[in-house]
């Protein structure tokens, strides 16, 4: 199953610590909060976007399936 | 065959005077509530009767009782009437729950026995005077049905109290702000119970629904949409106020029997303020129909239908509704908080013709940069605002910021 970053927004507080272990899939906003690209992430990426969910110190990443949304 | 533009289902009975239809003249007048167990199938009723939630979302209500209805384990569950309606120029939920309490009662009454829930919360917007006074004394009413299982809750103000999760945290915590999904609120709601919150406006059809059937509610409807619904008629239009009309009539017909006329309105604002601003000529032909409106990128909303006269500038219009959404976030969410304050400010400066360099590139910009980042969709419903402000005014938005003068008016400014 693919897998995508999911952002909790309200624990989000934009430390920025994500975007700089996964640059190709995050980016960062104006006031340092995460924009993250949109489609699955590639086999080859999985390393540095686990060291960007490891890096937010207010736990609000995560690898979630790509259908996480929609199941009930 | 085509009802009278004001078809009254809900609204039928006694004159919209401010005082509520006691319970008596109530059940005089459309007899006492068959409950589920009594008769036919009541949610295979609201799915066949096509009836969608009106808070907003428009999501099928029959399909939304039966999701609850069918939910894995014993525990009971719990029915929010929602009546925060927090949207400040939408008013038919505060009229029919000022008028109509009955109706209200009786739909959650239904929808708790449909989907087993023990407990009913009537949530109502701690504002709306009159329809707190006119829920609270028909509950005590309906005490003998009611018991100790119903309870109400006054909402606290602001504009996204009304929003699912929001509902559910306040009545749980007393903190009126959305919770990030999943957990739904179906599957863990008030007191950690799965949680039906239903506006009021559609458990008042429900409750009509359950009396007259589906065949009745969709005699109704012109096009693809069936059945009839409130409407919030404001802005530049002689008779404001809340019309209830059948699913399909256009924008137009409505409009000109409250005494608007095309010629004198620059644009209409569908759907509410996460609505769609549309110029006077799309809007007037607009078949006020659900199905009919997403067709054309609109959505039906909670039915606010806000006219803006000609001779008032769609720029000023949209600063002081991008103003009031991004006053309404509840900042919790960084790129809602931000953004949607930068977007207002931009915007009001625009507006007052006091353009900074960029303003409107930045517009451009934050509107898909801000979607979809948020616990709840109110980014989401304050930048497709935004979009369609730039779609309809768009001449006007460059006219501001280019020459820092109003193209509507003339002023500086942008004031009428």
């Amino acid at each position: 199953m693919d897998q995508k970053l999911r952002i909790d927004w309200i624990l989000c507080d934009g430390y920025s610590l994500c975007s700089p272990e996964a640059p190709e899939v995050i980016d960062l906003d104006e006031w340092g909060y995460p924009i993250i690209r949109p489609g699955v992430i590639a086999e080859h990426e999985l390393k540095d976007v686990k060291r960007a969910v490891g890096a937010c110190p207010m736990s609000a990443l995560s690898l979630v399936p790509q259908d996480f949304d929609k199941r009930s | 065959m085509t009802l009278p533009l004001d078809t009254r289902r809900l609204l039928a009975g006694p004159a919209l005077d401010g005082t509520p239809e006691r319970y008596a003249a109530h059940i005089a007048r459309l007899g006492v509530l068959p409950l589920v167990g009594g008769r036919a199938d009541l949610i295979g009723s609201l799915e066949a009767s096509g009836l969608l939630g009106r808070g907003g979302a428009g999501f099928a209500v029959g399909r939304k009782w039966r999701a609850l209805a069918s939910r894995d384990g014993k525990d009971s569950a719990v029915v929010v009437a929602n009546g925060a309606e927090g949207e400040p120029a939408s008013h038919k939920d505060r009229t029919l729950m000022a008028h109509r309490p009955h109706l209200v009662i009786d739909g959650a009454l239904l929808a708790a026995e449909a989907i087993g829930a023990s407990e009913i919360v009537f949530y109502v917007g701690r504002e709306h005077v009159a329809a707190v006074a006119a829920m609270k004394a028909a509950m005590a009413e309906r005490k003998p049905e009611l018991g100790k299982r119903a309870k109400i809750v006054l909402a606290p103000l602001g504009y996204v109290a009304g929003e699912a999760t929001a509902v559910v945290n306040y009545i749980n915590t007393g903190k009126g702000k959305p919770m990030t999904v999943p957990p739904r609120v179906s599957q863990r709601g008030v007191g950690k119970k799965p949680t039906l919150v239903q506006n009021v406006e559609s458990l008042a059809y429900a409750a009509l629904i359950a009396r007259y059937g589906d065949a009745w509610y969709r005699m109704a409807g012109r096009l693809g949409s069936k059945g009839t619904a409130l409407i919030t008629l404001s802005g530049a239009v002689r008779d404001a106020g809340v019309w209830e009309i059948e699913l399909g009539t256009t924008l137009g017909e409505v409009a000109e029997e409250a005494g608007a006329r095309e010629d004198r309105t620059a644009a209409v604002l569908m759907g509410g303020y996460f609505g769609t601003w549309t110029t006077a000529r799309d809007a007037w032909t607009m078949p006020l129909d659900p199905a009919a409106m997403k067709a054309s990128g609109l959505a039906f909303g909670c039915g606010l239908l806000w006219l803006l006269p000609a001779s008032a500038c769609g720029v000023h219009a949209t600063a002081q509704i991008i103003e009031y959404l991004a006053d309404a976030s509840a900042a919790q969410c960084g790129p809602c908080l931000f953004g949607l304050r930068a977007l207002a400010d931009a915007t009001v400066r625009l507006a007052a013709g006091q353009p900074a360099s960029g303003d409107l590139q930045l517009i451009e910009r934050l509107i898909p940069q801000t979607a979809g980042r948020g616990a709840c969709h109110h980014p989401d419903g304050a930048v497709g605002f935004m979009a369609s402000a730039l779609n309809v005014f768009g001449e006007d938005f460059e006219h501001h910021a280019r020459t820092g003068r109003c193209s509507v008016t003339g002023t500086s400014g942008g004031v009428r």
